[in-house]
């Protein structure tokens, strides 16, 4: 039997979730042994094969226009696509920043700033636009919720675990986190 | 027509990032440059929170050294409380520190960096990672991973969480450290010891094996910035600020609470990175770097025994001048390991450490701190300003990475000029730039860029910057 194929990506986020999966520690082992790591932040593989995966991964959320495009073809090539993480799940932290027009946390970042001299907006085509910021289910399809910030080790086992045995991860109470 | 280069995203990193190099005609390296993508507007929506949540906040900026934000938040909380925390907080917060020191270097030499040396620069990319080191590996591999889960364990001790735990609050700490949690720390000391001390034997061979190349490969003077004690020694909590020059003189040495006098930040339109550098010796004079090199480079001894035997032979590379060569960060994030394990084993040995004298109380709101560490990736500035209620009225971070941005462009530079052919590319090649990135162990946090398929992507511009063509390969 072919190994399940699995791909991660992290959209704006604190590379926390990713933590988080290693921090299954000597399981990290076992899983890999279970599974294909295909493209992740933690490989040099760095986009989905077109063929598709089994399994994408998306922490963090949608926070740009390149998060956007990410997600989307996450979303293409994935048969499931897990929203891994209070980023990916709600929007997250950087939700607060929708209070405020954009210009204004540009502003207290490069120009209204104690530490910066002579500031100016960076805008230069090779960098990304911000947008405000969603959840991934806000712009994809998503098929399995994980929240958690992040969600804890032995969750992120369980979740993959059972997705590698082709089965969708029932997360019941006792699995669920919202700190 | 100029030729352009993409690298995107940089992998094996903790953050995306992406490269691009300009060729001239005769396809020779003209400009590298690295563009972080990186903008969350932390310092905006702080603003009206209350000083004491940015312990739970900051952290959110980082999830590979959140500790580091959580104390640094907790250090500025204990300016605006006008307190000083009980030595026992102190201690305690410190012994947190250093087992994220010791997870996050020893993640990044096993997990992130090793392969690059175990393996090879040009292994198959498919192999070249953790996944790989694990099938050639395993022994080294799972070294790796035993100390990444000390150090966490240590964190979840005090915290109960690994990633963003909830341990230090303006002021001092929240729990005590318990009799058993300080004897299963203390039952594993020596042989995480010994894991660290192996990690070294790997990083010294490959250095002495490789020395042409070692001191060649991304090479550059500069200067140095980071922590240290009363004395001179290496500091990773408290201390104050040295800077030396590219020869090792002392430039400047200050309080933390002054950084606005020494440090400014410059804006490039091309990154959403800034670049610090020194008021004293202007731009771009006063670049400088930070992290593992830097500290073991602006040190005089390190206060724990197997980390200064180690140094001693860092001293001897290079005549007691500073060591420049960039493939130095993994022996020097070795040491700093290994003196974070020695000071845990100090730290528990102290007697205060088990007291319950957790909390020095405040009887006013003074309205500003600024709280600073060495974070794993170099010197760490939150700066925060409050209404008299507590309310923030300003925040300020220069996270550790940022001032090595000049560095990680320097050395892509650098890199890219002596490996990079424009008419002949070679993944491998390639992966050696990243390489230069990644040996400074960048703290990005950002978000993905990916505009091609697969690995790289040329684009061919006019000399006004208009797109004529764009081959990529796969």
């Amino acid at each position: 039997m072919m190994k399940p194929k699995i791909a991660t990506d992290w959209l704006a986020a604190c590379a926390g979730c990713h933590m988080s999966l290693l921090d299954i520690d000597e399981k990290l082992i076992e899983l890999l042994q279970k599974v294909e790591l295909t493209s992740s932040p933690l490989t040099d593989l760095k986009v989905p094969p077109e063929s598709g995966v089994d399994v994408g991964l998306l922490t963090g959320a949608v926070n740009n226009d390149d998060n956007l495009h990410v997600a989307r073809r996450m979303r293409q090539r994935s048969r499931i696509l897990v929203a891994c993480g209070d980023c990916a799940v709600f929007g997250g932290i950087i939700r607060m920043r929708n209070h405020w027009p954009l210009s204004e946390a540009l502003e207290a970042a490069y120009r209204d700033n104690p530490s910066t001299v002579e500031g100016l907006i960076p805008g230069a085509p090779e960098i990304m636009r911000p947008l405000p910021d969603r959840s991934v289910g806000e712009v994809v399809k998503v098929d399995v919720y994980v929240p958690g910030c992040p969600p804890s080790p032995e969750v992120i086992f369980y979740v993959l675990n059972e997705l590698a045995e082709g089965r969708i991860p029932a997360l019941d109470e006792s699995r669920l986190n919202y700190d | 027509m100029v030729q352009r280069i993409m690298i995107e995203p940089v992998t094996r990193i903790e953050g995306h990032a992406k490269v691009s190099i300009t060729l001239d005609d005769e396809g020779k390296v003209r400009q590298a440059r690295l563009h972080v993508n990186e903008f969350r507007g932390f310092e905006r929506f702080c603003r009206g929170r209350m000083y004491f949540e940015m312990p739970q906040i900051a952290p959110r900026i980082c999830g590979i050294c959140p500790v580091s934000h959580h104390l640094a938040a907790a250090k500025a909380g204990d300016a605006i409380n006008g307190v000083v925390p009980t030595r026992t907080a102190t201690l305690l917060r410190e012994l947190m520190h250093m087992g994220q020191v010791v997870q996050s270097h020893s993640m990044h030499f096993f997990e992130l960096a090793g392969p690059d040396l175990l393996l090879g620069f040009d292994a198959e990319p498919a192999r070249r990672n953790v996944v790989g080191l694990i099938e050639d590996h395993p022994q080294v591999a799972l070294k790796g991973v035993l100390l990444r889960k000390y150090g966490q364990n240590v964190i979840s001790a005090l915290g109960r969480k690994r990633v963003h735990p909830e341990f230090a609050v303006a002021g001092g700490v929240n729990s005590a450290l318990t009799p058993a949690a300080r004897d299963a720390m203390l039952g594993e000391l020596e042989e995480r010891i010994s894991d660290v001390l192996d990690g070294i034997g790997i990083a010294k061979a490959w250095l002495e094996e490789h020395r042409d190349y070692a001191e060649s490969f991304a090479s550059f003077p500069c200067g140095y910035m980071g922590l240290v004690g009363e004395n001179g020694e290496l500091e990773l909590y408290h201390g104050q600020v040295r800077l030396i020059d590219c020869q090792g003189a002392q430039v400047v040495q200050f309080d933390p609470r002054d950084y606005l006098d020494h440090i400014g930040e410059r804006v490039e339109d091309w990154t959403y990175l800034k670049f610090p550098y020194s008021l004293k010796l202007g731009w771009p004079e006063g670049t400088y770097r930070v992290g593992p090199l830097a500290r073991l480079n602006v040190c005089e001894r390190i206060g724990t025994p197997k980390a200064q035997e180690q140094l001693e032979e860092w001293k001897s590379l290079n005549g007691g001048g500073p060591v420049q060569g960039t493939l130095y960060y993994h022996y020097a994030r070795l040491v700093e390991a290994l003196y974070a394990l020695e000071r845990i084993g100090q730290l528990l040995d102290d007697p205060d450490i088990m007291s319950n004298d957790l909390y020095a109380p405040s009887a006013a709101i003074t309205g500003h701190g600024v709280g600073c560490l060495e974070a794993p990736r170099g010197t760490l500035f939150h700066d925060y300003h409050t209404d008299e209620d507590g309310r923030l009225t300003s925040v300020n971070f220069i996270i550790a990475t940022g001032h090595n941005n000049w560095a990680m462009s320097r050395s892509v530079e650098e890199v890219a000029r002596a490996y990079v052919d424009g008419r002949n590319l070679s993944e491998g090649m390639l992966n050696r730039v990243e390489a230069a990135i990644r040996a400074h162990d960048p703290c990005l946090s950002c978000s993905t860029h990916a505009l091609g398929q697969m690995p790289l992507e040329v684009t061919l511009l006019a000399a006004d910057g208009r797109i004529l063509d764009r081959a990529v390969r796969g």
